[in-house]
């Protein structure tokens, strides 16, 4: 197995891992298209879509589009049931001019103008591209099979450096050693926060680990019926109830009372709920580690992509609340986590997304620069090395800050998938 | 009943439909190139496709049938942004955005121009982009929200506005490389009585005002360009309004406002070009303003329980009118002229100089009017068990002080003022129309 390849920058250096810096060793550019560059012309006017050839190789084709007509006009590649546009340049105003890039596949398309933007498509033309398909080739399919791979291992690392962490939290909190458990809370869930999206996909083992209280009472009756030993509220989040003992006037996330069928567990209790949280990561570390884990759970480079995306919703959505760690407001480790899990999952697909494409490229670019500043504006808050403030001493304007920016990086990333599979 | 409504109610008439484009394109987009000029004489965006022209003609006779009335359909383009004496659609959605702290004036006309060509496809019922809900293929978020699909353009006309803050921060910061073109007649409106103005749902950089005959379409709007708004500025707060509380077109009905009176029967109107420029269009000031107007927008709360327990007479004295049929207490019938000094046969004034309609009448401010555009609105309801309703204000004017004096005149002791509670207020500046292949205020930027 090849070491664990994970850019120590991006999980930060105070970030308790050890992992190696990640290279991609002779990883130089490459033109991997099969075809020089074609260029087009196509002509749009109030009746027609001229374009000089209605065939083409395979690899990057340039249309040099000429609005001709005098209503502003768009021009369409569409695929070969002629629903979906492959490629588009929308918004040529009458007299000007514009260019469209894309790296074509061989197969059957349609060409066509929408002068007016609106109606039936004008001069819609079949189009044939013929050729070998473009592919990734050489040092570019090794990239696209390192990435899956090497985040198949980060998903390992980070399990294998939860479970002795875990040991030690469940440990204390057993022992009824509440000061060095609560220390040890934040920090212990990082490892399980980078790679939620993968740990969510597996079964009840997330219900196990991770669940809210809310959360299993909603659930309860389903959850035992999926896994018959599974009869009570277990995990992280009751540890941490138990841990910051909520005032007797407090309130859950959904306005419900605190302590409304929920008082302290016993110091039997305790054993048991740790114990199973132990065992639990221990099945999250041999479920991981099987052999037929990438294949048995479909993990491929789509995996990867949809899991920068994912990390980002779970922030969006629980984090910036504060709904998380609603007792002890450790939301921004879980922030930082997430984000990193994102990141470590965005740097790996990056390269594969820059080498097809410019659009790629600019894509790329603009992710990094989203992260940038997310990564800035919750370094304001503290680090995982020397902890992060209580999330609720964070504002309500501060909280809006960090929404803007999770949107904003949210964005661009949603894109990143088609980047790497799609055809433009 | 003082107003059966008509079979063919002037509101769906062929008249109100073309109120909006018969104002004269003066700037056509290029030499020889008048399909504005064309829309302006044909009253139809549709001329590309006939299906859409036929739409706007049978609009006119088929008041009923759902389908025409989604055909409804604006320019975006023209000497004037649409929105404001297009005849007051039913639904509003209005938003205003803060450009986030490190966005450059690069990312603000790049947001203007994104806006712009979104707004020109909506505008004609259209998804954002040409990819938009469904066909953009499967590995990306659909570039459109999708849920006005097949709804079409139900009338929808989307007016940008700038505020104050966009030429210069409140700190003095010239953030856009604006503060030159802030003009001198952009004054902040002063406070006004019984003003609980709160900072959260006030104000902004920009203002986007969507309104459509179709909720569904207004929202649709403000979502999809606050989306499109991601990474460059961010929604500050937002209003939703229905049944709008003005007519801005004399083939209009005059509606009626939650205090179940009719609203703005003397509001300025799209037929009447000489009081508009004098009133509404902005003349004086940097060129790039022209053509535009100031929107003042202020979220009235109404006391509507206190209200609903006042006698009718009562009720009467504090408008001014009589409720049923909006006739001044002066006597004759909606539309003739108060006389404020009319008197009972015991001497006193017929019409109440403390009534709404003497206090704002433009008679009693110096000939000042305004273009009202505003819609009622309820946001559920406090811990009291009140509604939370009123009117969303809106008024163009061609100066803030304008508005403001007659506003002064009218809180310092309107009878009405009684009932309500002003919780936002804002004033932007809507820039000029736009042709084809130009952004949203554009000369703004290349001034």
């Amino acid at each position: 197995m090849k070491s664990i390849t994970v850019n120590r920058a991006t999980l930060g250096a105070g970030a308790a891992v050890g992992v190696a810096a990640l290279t991609f060793s002779g990883c130089v550019a490459n033109v991997s298209t099969t075809s020089a560059d074609g260029v087009l012309t196509v002509t749009s006017t109030a009746d027609a879509c001229t374009v000089s050839s209605n065939t083409t190789t395979s690899g990057n084709t340039t249309f040099q589009i000429t609005n001709s007509g005098t209503q502003t006009t768009e021009f369409y590649l569409l695929s070969s049931d002629g629903l979906r546009i492959v490629a588009e340049k929308e918004n040529i105003a009458p007299g000007s001019n514009a260019e469209l890039t894309v790296s074509l596949q061989p197969g059957d398309y349609f060409t066509a103008c929408k002068p007016g933007m609106r109606g039936e498509n004008v001069g819609e033309t079949a189009f044939t591209v013929t050729g070998e398909a473009v592919e990734l080739a050489g040092e570019d399919a090794e990239l696209l099979s390192t990435a899956v791979s090497d985040y198949l291992n980060f998903v390992k690392n980070e399990v294998a450096e939860l479970q002795p962490e875990v040991a030690k939290f469940a440990q204390t909190y057993a022992e009824g050693d509440d000061a060095t458990a609560r220390d040890l809370f934040a920090t212990t869930r990082v490892h399980y926060e980078r790679i939620e999206p993968i740990a969510e996909a597996l079964g009840v083992l997330d219900p196990r680990i991770d669940y809210r209280e809310i959360d299993y009472l909603a659930e309860a009756e389903a959850l035992a019926k999926d896994d018959e030993t599974f009869t009570q509220w277990l995990g992280f989040h009751r540890m941490e109830k138990d841990l910051w003992v909520p005032a007797k006037d407090a309130v859950q996330p959904d306005g419900t009372s605190a302590w409304d069928g929920w008082e302290p567990s016993t110091a039997a209790e305790r054993k048991v709920l740790a114990d199973t949280l132990v065992s639990d990561v221990n099945k999250l570390y041999e479920t991981v580690n099987a052999d037929d884990f990438s294949s048995a759970q479909g993990v491929d480079i789509a995996t990867v992509s949809n899991g920068a995306s994912g990390l980002l919703e779970e922030i969006a959505v629980g984090k910036v609340t504060g709904e998380e760690d609603w007792w002890s407001h450790t939301d921004l480790y879980d922030f930082q986590a997430n984000l990193q899990g994102s990141r470590v999952a965005f740097e790996l697909v990056a390269p594969i997304a820059e080498r097809k494409s410019e659009t790629g490229k600019e894509l790329v670019a603009s992710i990094t620069s989203e992260f940038d500043k997310l990564q800035a504006q919750l370094d304001e808050y503290g680090s995982l090395k020397d902890g992060y403030v209580s999330y609720d001493t964070v504002t309500r304007d501060q909280q809006r800050e960090l929404v803007d920016q999770i949107d904003a990086t949210r964005e661009p990333l949603s894109k990143l998938t088609n980047a790497v599979l799609g055809i433009n | 009943m003082s107003n059966p409504p008509t079979p063919e109610s002037p509101r769906d008439s062929e008249s109100e439909v073309s109120a909006d484009r018969t104002v004269p394109v003066e700037t056509p987009a290029a030499p020889g190139l008048s399909r504005r000029g064309l829309l302006a004489l044909g009253g139809g965006v549709g001329l590309a496709v006939g299906a859409v022209a036929g739409g706007i003609t049978g609009i006119a006779v088929t008041k009923n049938n759902s389908s025409s009335a989604a055909e409804l359909e604006y320019s975006f383009y023209g000497e004037h942004q649409s929105g404001i004496i297009t005849p007051a659609q039913d639904r509003m959605h209005f938003a205003a955005f803060d450009m986030r702290d490190d966005a450059t004036r690069d990312d603000l006309i790049s947001l203007l121009q994104d806006w712009s060509y979104a707004t020109s496809r909506m505008m004609m019922g259209l998804d954002v982009s040409a990819k938009g809900a469904f066909r953009g293929g499967p590995y990306l978020p659909p570039e459109d929200t999708g849920e006005a699909s097949g709804l079409g353009p139900s009338g929808l006309t989307i007016t940008f506005g700038f505020g104050r803050s966009l030429f210069r921060s409140d700190d003095g910061t010239d953030r856009f490389g604006l503060a030159a073109q802030l003009p001198e007649d952009f004054t902040d409106l002063p406070t006004m009585v019984n003003d609980f103005i709160q900072p959260a749902r006030s104000g902004g950089d920009l203002c986007v005002q969507a309104c459509s005959n179709d909720p569904q379409v207004a929202v649709h709007a403000i979502r999809n360009l606050t989306r499109i708004a991601f990474g460059r500025a961010q929604l500050k707060w937002s209003q939703l309004g229905f049944g709008r509380t003005s007519s801005t077109s004399t083939a209009q009905d005059t509606p009626r406002n939650l205090f179940g009176q009719k609203d703005g029967t003397n509001n300025l109107k799209a037929e009447e070009p000489d009081r508009l420029t004098e009133n509404v269009w902005i003349t004086d000031g940097p060129a790039w303003s022209h053509g535009g107007s100031y929107l003042v927008a202020r979220r009235i709360a109404m006391t509507i329980e206190v209200w609903d327990g006042v006698q009718l007479q009562e009720q009467d004295r504090v408008l001014g009118r009589d409720k049923e049929s909006g006739a001044p207490l002066s006597g004759g019938t909606e539309f003739t002229a108060p006389d404020f000094a009319a008197t009972d046969d015991g001497g006193k004034l017929l019409i109440d100089i403390r009534s709404h309609v003497a206090r704002t009448h433009p008679e009693n401010n110096d000939g000042i009017a305004m273009l009202r555009r505003g819609y009622n609105y309820v946001d559920g309801n406090d811990d009291t068990g009140r509604l939370d309703a009123g009117l969303f204000f809106i008024a163009f004017v061609n100066q803030p002080d304008r508005f403001a004096a007659v506003h002064t005149n009218m809180a310092r002791d309107d009878m009405f003022v009684e009932y309500l509670k002003t919780t936002s207020s804002s004033v932007f500046v809507v820039p000029g129309g736009i042709g084809e292949s130009e952004y949203v205020g554009q000369s703004l930027f290349e001034a």
